[in-house]
Order: C-alpha cells, then sequence, then structure tokens
C-alpha cells in the first residue's frame, strides 16, 4: 500500500482541522431551515433532487430479480408523470452488480457498488481488496467503501489513509466515495477530520453513513462535511463529491440539504456529478410532492411504485 | 449526467392583509383613547416601499401632562394598592395575549420599521412575550429578591424607547416597571409606534386599570416633554448617546432617578483557534441582525493576523448567499432600513469610508427600487482613527481590523467612548475568560453574538450608558431601596 503522505505529513495536515462549534454549526443549520422553498424553485429543486438520487438496496435478502426492479425503477421513476429526470445511480452489493450492470445496459444510470466489507469494515485489507476488485470487474463505475472507524477512533490516522489510498489506486476510472460511519464518530471535530484524511487520501465524494446505523445524514455532520469540502476547494480549486445518506427520507428535508449545499459551495456542486442523496424511499416521497405541485392535489401512497 | 444549474427562491411573502390598520392613531391615556390636546398628526411610512400607513397623534407636553396626570392618580388610587400577586396576574394576562396575537404583532413591527418577518416573527415578538412572563414572576417575589431590604415602588415611570426593536424595548422597559408597582407613561420612537399601540389594545383587553400604561406618540419634542415633567420619578431610556446626554443633563437636580441605555461600537474579537465557521457566521449575525440596527452590534471585527485574509474570503463568500430585500419575504436576512433619515446616515458613513482611504466590499445584490435599502457592507484597511471606525453607524456596515497579540487586541477594543458589547471567539476557556475580564463592556458573548434572555441583565459602560435591564438587575432601576 502506497499513500502518498508519510505519517509527519499527515499529521500536521490533520492538525490544520478547523475545530468545529456544535452550537454554530446548528445556528447555520437553523437559518437554512427557516428559509421558504416554493413555487418554482421548489419543482426545480424536487427534480434536483430526484436526478441525485442512488437508489439503494443492501439487504442480506436482495435478489436478483429485486435488483432488475429497483434498475427498473431507476430508469422509469413515475412513467405517468411526463418529462422526469432519471437518478443517478443505483447502490447494491458488490454481487448484485453485474446484475444492475446488465438491467441498466446504456441509460446512463450508473452502478455503484458498496465494498470494503460493508457495513463494518471488519475485514483484513486483502479481502477488501478483492471485494472491491470483485465488484469492479463486473462494472461497477462507482466505490462506495467504508473506512476503518476503529482505527480511526484509536487514532491510527495512517492506517485509515493508507487504506483510502489504496482502494482509490485499484479504481481507476470508478468515482470512489468514501463512507465515515458519522454515528459511530464521537464529535463534529472528528468528522472534519476524517474528512480532511479522506480528500487527502483521494476520496472524489465523502459520504455520511452506510445506512445501518443511526444517527446518520444529520446536519450538523452534512454541514461540517461541506464545510471540508469548501476550504479543499478554495486552497487546491479542486471539486469534492458529497453524499448525505441515511436519514433523507422526506421532500422537505431533501429540498433544505440542497440549500445548504448551494449557500455553503455554491451551485457548481448542484449535480448529480458533485451531489448525490443515498437513499431509498426519498424517491417517492419527491414524486408525491412533485405531483402535488404540479396537480395541486397530493396523490395517495398507493400510486407511486415500491420497487 | 445533469449538469448544473441556477437554483433561486421564490418570494415568499408573508400576507399583511390581515393586519387592520387604523387612518389615525390617537394617544392612550387613561385606558382611552384620546385626541392630542396638540391636534396635530405625523404621517407614518413603511420603509420598505415608502407607502403610507397611518396618520398618528404628535403629543405636545400638555398631552403628556394629561397622561402623567393619569398616571399618578393610577398609581395613587389603583396600582400600588395592589398586591404583587395580583400585579403578577396582569402581567401573565398582558404576555399571554401577546403571544395569542404574536403573528399579528410581527407582520405590524415588520411593515412599520422594516426588519425581516423572519426576526420580528422569531425573536422579537417571542422575546418581547418572555420579558413580561419573566417579570411577571418576579411581582410577587420583591422581598425574595432583596432580602432584608424593604423596596418600595417609584411612581410613575417615563419610558422613551428606540425605532430598532421597538416591542422588545417597550416589554424589557415596561415589564419590569408594572412589575415593581410602578405606573408607566411610555413614548415610542416616531418611525416605530404601531406596535406599542397594539400593545395598549392588548392593555385594554387584559382589563389593566385605566392610567397604569399611558402610550403618548410622537417625536423629540414629546419625549421632552416627558423627561422634564415633574411629577415623574423615573426616566428609562434607550438611544442615540446624544439624546441620552441630553435627558442626563435635563435631569440633573431632579428627583428623577434615572437609566440610560445608548449607542456602542462593539468590538467582536476572532482568535486563530476559534472554530472559523462558526465565527464567521457569529460575524453575519453580530452586524446584519436587524439591519446592523443594534446598539450592542459587532461593528468592530478584529482577526488575528495569521487567519485574517481566510475569514475576509469566507465572509465575502457568505455575504453572496445574504437576501436584501423587502422584509415581510420570509427569505429576507436584511430587510429595509428604518427610514430615510437613517439610510442617508449610513451612506454618508460609507462615503466618509471612502474618503477615509478603507477599501470596500459589498456583494452584487439587486436592491428594491422604491424603500430605503442599504447593501451589506465591508470595510479593510481601516485605522483606529478613522471615523467609521470610531463612530457609531447603526447600519449593516463592519470595520475588520487585524491584530497580532492579546494587548494590542484588548487595547484597540477598549480605545472606544463606548462600552456595551462584546464578542470573543476562540477554542480556548483560558482565552474566553483572560480577554473578558480586560474588555470593558458590560456584555461579552464567547462564541457568540447577539443572544439575549430576560434573565440575563443588560447595559453598558461609559457613553454606551447605565443601569441595567433585565434579569434581577432590572428589577433595581424601579425600586427604591432603603438607605
Amino acid at each position: 500500500m502506497l499513500g502518498h503522505l508519510s505519517t509527519p505529513e499527515l499529521s500536521s495536515l490533520l492538525a490544520l482541522s478547523p475545530s468545529i462549534d456544535q452550537i454554530g454549526t446548528q445556528e447555520r443549520i437553523a437559518r437554512i431551515q427557516a428559509r421558504s422553498i416554493k413555487g418554482a424553485a421548489k419543482i426545480q429543486g424536487l427534480r434536483m433532487a430526484l436526478s441525485m438520487i442512488d437508489l439503494t438496496t443492501l439487504e442480506g435478502k436482495d435478489t436478483p430479480a429485486k435488483v432488475r426492479q429497483l434498475c427498473f425503477k431507476a430508469q422509469h421513476l413515475h412513467d405517468q408523470a411526463a418529462d422526469l429526470p432519471t437518478v443517478a445511480a443505483v447502490c447494491v452489493y458488490p454481487t448484485m452488480v453485474g446484475v444492475a450492470k446488465k438491467a441498466l445496459g446504456n441509460s446512463g444510470i450508473k452502478v455503484a457498488s458498496v465494498s470494503t466489507a460493508f457495513p463494518s469494515g471488519q475485514a483484513p485489507f486483502e479481502v477488501k481488496k478483492l471485494d472491491t476488485l470483485y465488484a469492479l470487474d463486473n462494472g461497477a463505475d462507482e466505490i462506495d467503501m467504508v473506512v476503518s472507524r476503529g482505527r480511526f477512533l484509536s487514532g491510527d490516522y495512517q492506517f485509515v489513509y493508507d487504506e483510502i489510498a489504496a482502494i482509490k489506486e485499484l479504481c481507476s476510472t470508478a468515482r470512489l466515495k468514501v463512507i465515515f460511519e458519522t454515528g459511530e464518530l464521537d464529535s463534529l471535530d472528528q468528522v472534519r477530520k476524517i474528512s480532511d484524511l479522506s480528500i487527502a487520501a483521494g476520496a472524489d465524494f465523502i459520504k455520511t453513513s452506510t445506512g445501518k446505523i443511526q444517527p446518520a445524514a444529520t446536519f450538523p455532520v452534512v454541514l461540517t462535511m461541506l464545510g471540508a469540502i469548501k476550504d479543499h476547494f478554495d486552497k487546491t480549486g479542486q471539486m469534492i463529491g458529497m453524499k448525505p445518506a441515511g436519514g433523507i427520507s422526506s421532500s422537505k428535508l431533501a429540498l433544505q440539504h440542497l440549500l445548504m449545499v448551494k449557500e455553503v459551495l455554491g451551485e457548481a456542486w448542484l449535480s448529480n456529478e458533485w451531489y448525490r442523496f443515498g437513499a431509498s424511499s426519498l424517491a417517492n416521497d419527491l414524486l408525491m410532492q412533485y405531483q402535488k405541485q404540479l396537480t395541486g392535489k397530493y396523490q395517495s401512497a398507493a400510486y407511486f411504485s415500491i420497487d | 449526467m445533469m449538469s448544473q444549474t441556477n437554483w433561486n427562491l421564490e418570494p415568499s411573502m408573508e400576507s399583511a392583509a390581515q393586519i387592520q390598520l387604523q387612518a389615525q392613531y390617537e394617544l392612550f391615556i387613561d385606558g382611552k383613547w384620546q385626541a392630542p390636546l396638540s391636534n396635530t398628526y405625523y404621517d407614518n411610512v413603511n420603509p420598505a416601499d415608502e407607502s403610507h400607513l397611518a396618520r398618528i397623534a404628535w403629543s405636545n407636553a400638555a398631552d403628556v401632562d394629561l397622561a402623567v396626570r393619569a398616571a399618578r392618580s393610577a398609581y395613587e388610587n389603583v396600582w400600588s394598592k395592589l398586591s404583587g400577586a395580583e400585579r403578577g396576574k396582569y402581567l401573565f394576562r398582558i404576555a399571554r395575549l401577546m403571544q395569542e396575537k404574536a403573528k399579528e404583532l410581527a407582520i405590524l413591527e415588520t411593515l412599520d420599521g422594516g426588519k425581516p418577518i423572519r426576526e420580528s416573527r422569531d425573536i422579537d415578538i417571542p422575546l418581547a412575550c418572555n420579558h413580561f412572563f419573566y417579570y411577571a414572576g418576579w411581582a410577587d417575589k420583591l422581598q425574595e429578591a432583596f432580602p432584608g431590604q424593604q423596596v418600595a415602588a417609584l411612581g410613575v415611570a417615563g419610558q422613551i424607547t428606540p425605532w430598532n426593536f421597538p416591542l422588545l424595548m417597550l416589554a424589557w422597559k415596561v415589564a419590569p416597571a408594572l412589575a415593581c408597582g410602578n405606573t408607566v407613561v411610555l413614548k415610542p420612537a416616531e418611525t416605530t409606534s404601531l406596535t406599542a399601540l397594539k400593545f395598549a389594545e392588548i392593555c385594554q383587553e387584559a382589563g389593566l386599570p385605566a392610567g397604569v400604561v399611558n402610550i403618548v406618540t410622537g417625536y423629540g419634542d414629546s419625549g421632552a416633554a416627558l423627561v422634564a415633567h415633574p411629577d415623574v420619578n423615573k426616566i428609562a431610556f434607550t438611544g442615540s448617546t446624544a439624546v441620552g446626554k441630553q435627558i442626563q443633563k435635563a435631569c440633573i437636580a431632579t428627583n428623577k432617578k434615572l437609566t440610560l441605555e445608548l449607542g456602542g461600537k462593539s468590538a467582536n474579537i476572532i482568535l486563530e483557534d476559534a472554530p472559523i465557521d462558526q465565527a464567521v457566521e457569529g460575524v453575519i449575525n453580530s452586524i446584519f441582525f436587524n439591519q446592523g440596527h443594534v446598539c450592542c452590534a459587532g461593528s468592530r471585527l478584529f482577526v488575528q493576523e495569521s487567519i485574517a485574509e481566510r475569514v475576509l474570503e469566507k465572509l465575502k463568500f457568505r455575504l453572496q448567499s445574504i437576501y436584501v430585500g423587502n422584509p415581510l419575504d420570509k427569505n429576507t436576512d436584511i430587510g429595509a432600513i428604518n427610514s430615510k433619515k437613517q439610510l442617508e446616515t449610513i451612506e454618508r458613513y460609507i462615503q466618509l469610508g471612502l474618503e477615509e482611504g478603507a477599501e470596500i466590499y459589498q456583494p452584487t445584490c439587486e436592491l428594491p427600487s422604491a424603500g430605503y435599502y442599504c447593501k451589506p457592507t465591508l470595510f479593510t484597511d481601516v485605522a483606529q482613527s478613522a471615523r467609521i471606525v470610531q463612530e457609531e453607524i447603526f447600519g449593516p456596515v463592519l470595520t475588520i481590523q487585524t491584530f497580532r497579540t492579546m494587548e494590542e487586541v484588548v487595547q484597540k477594543a477598549n480605545n472606544t467612548p463606548y462600552g456595551l458589547a462584546a464578542g470573543v471567539w476562540t477554542d480556548k476557556g483560558a482565552r474566553i475568560f483572560g480577554l473578558s475580564q480586560q474588555l470593558k463592556a458590560g456584555v461579552i458573548w464567547a462564541n457568540t453574538y447577539n443572544k439575549f434572555d430576560p434573565a440575563s441583565p443588560f447595559g453598558g459602560y461609559k457613553e454606551s450608558g447605565f443601569g441595567r435591564e433585565g434579569g434581577l438587575h432590572g428589577l433595581r432601576a424601579y425600586l427604591k431601596f432603603p438607605n
């Protein structure tokens, strides 16, 4: 494994991570949540959110048939409504990558595979490497890896850094999303530190959670990660993507997250190239609100497919 | 992959349709609406679009005299005879009625004064209600508040409130005065009388005995008449230092008790170890809250040298997502400047800053064509001796200086005739305590700014005034202590 930064270099990088004040962070969020997103801006926001979804199924009981159904839904969110975008990607376990790749064909929708012994990351590096290579060999466009939280919490930053850098090297053209599992971290200071570490190690996206642990993509955590992305961009000019996952199940929350991206990072991040929602149930709520905006009426949940 | 597009929020207007303004407002004296003996009225405009809102009575000395007589009579015959618990009941009733009418009061405050509806809805009105609840609780506990001292009410309190937080400042003054057993003659600021007049209706609805609260609207001459009235026992004033000095002169050699809450040029200090993003947000809250019309606004920013460039860069970026516009829009961050006169003052200072050679930054945002608006403004490259650094501007204008050592920043922060508030941003607790011991300011916030609570006293040093409002300290200003 070859990291680009030596231990002293990594230490001095992490020493620069600013401290994060919890109360001030919540105040900033409150300002964003007080905003009113209505009319055409709401319609545009809902469409944008739909296009940013990584439609996800990560169950032990997943079957090829279920994955194929999910892939159909990814391409046909709600054909009763004209001119809807598709989602950005379908996110599955490595064993389902081949199925998804075939089902999505040339739709332009990406296949993202979780990897590195998702969700716990409790496996030797050789296993994580094989896990990742398997997904890539089956055609994964994106790799959602988990970090070794235990090593991070114990202060072994070099280990975490090297692991991410090594997986990044395997990815070649596939984009790498690094999952922190923020519900297992203790403070926003740590969220900031692991963000800086992962970005330095080569993450293309940073991602809050696996969806298996609560709390997941809370506003303070996401804002802290956006802050790291912003500082990195200001320093280097390089854009890093953001993927909150877990806990964002309503349109209202999704729109507030988008507004936070707009205010903290700028509109350049408002595309699915740089922003994703990891979600399974969000899509239907977005569709329901979208139909409400267009028709003025709420439709029953029974009108929206549950794939 | 979808490409990036512009995503702009649409205006989301709070409806003013539910507000029924009267064409003309009279004076509220002795529990009744009375036409002014002066027979004079003035026009009240909405600073957001310069539209006419109402005609308001302009009281003269004879009107003020009537109001003071009513307050004296209510004090002698009714209010001083009630137990603290009974007074408390009225205050609780007023607080609840204010809560019930919170939305109406918030819209009125925004129409009349230009502040964003978000602030009047989420900050001004809830805090004003809380002040009444808080002091209602003290009304029957004055002996416990000052154990071993036989405290007594003063009598008639003359109160003059400013235009920046009209109802909130009314609450700061009226609630403790009534809780302590005084009666009140209140002169609200001429540009923002509507919520005070609404408050008079609330007093009626609460069944408050006639004459306990009297409201005499008008300009500075009405206030001067109140200050000069021989039968007033106490003057409480919040406003400019210049007027405060006149009031203090007028009270010399009288028996009037006086509290003054005046101007400020408060220092907000960011140390290099501060949580930088939250500190930047704190700067936004400290200087652009209420268009900068805040006596304790952190209008002088001091940033430690090593992070100064980064803080400035972040501040400029943050300003791009500040919405300046119609205060009734729920998305507005900075509303209308309170009056044409104040806008001219601010513009004069911005011009002065340019003449003094300071570097200016304003975001590119469109301002509404009608109404009084000012862009949020940063001045860098300023000297401690520059007038924009020394004088209170009372608008959305921030001066930014850098510093190297603690000693230097303490000296500079204290180098002002004012001493109202200060802010300290650092990750180190020891530095918070070290600095706050040395800064000469009545209120010092650590890692936050512009936070208010009824239980917390507020007031200044030096030319920022004397006396404390809020908390247990706020009771002292309305009580006689045995010597």
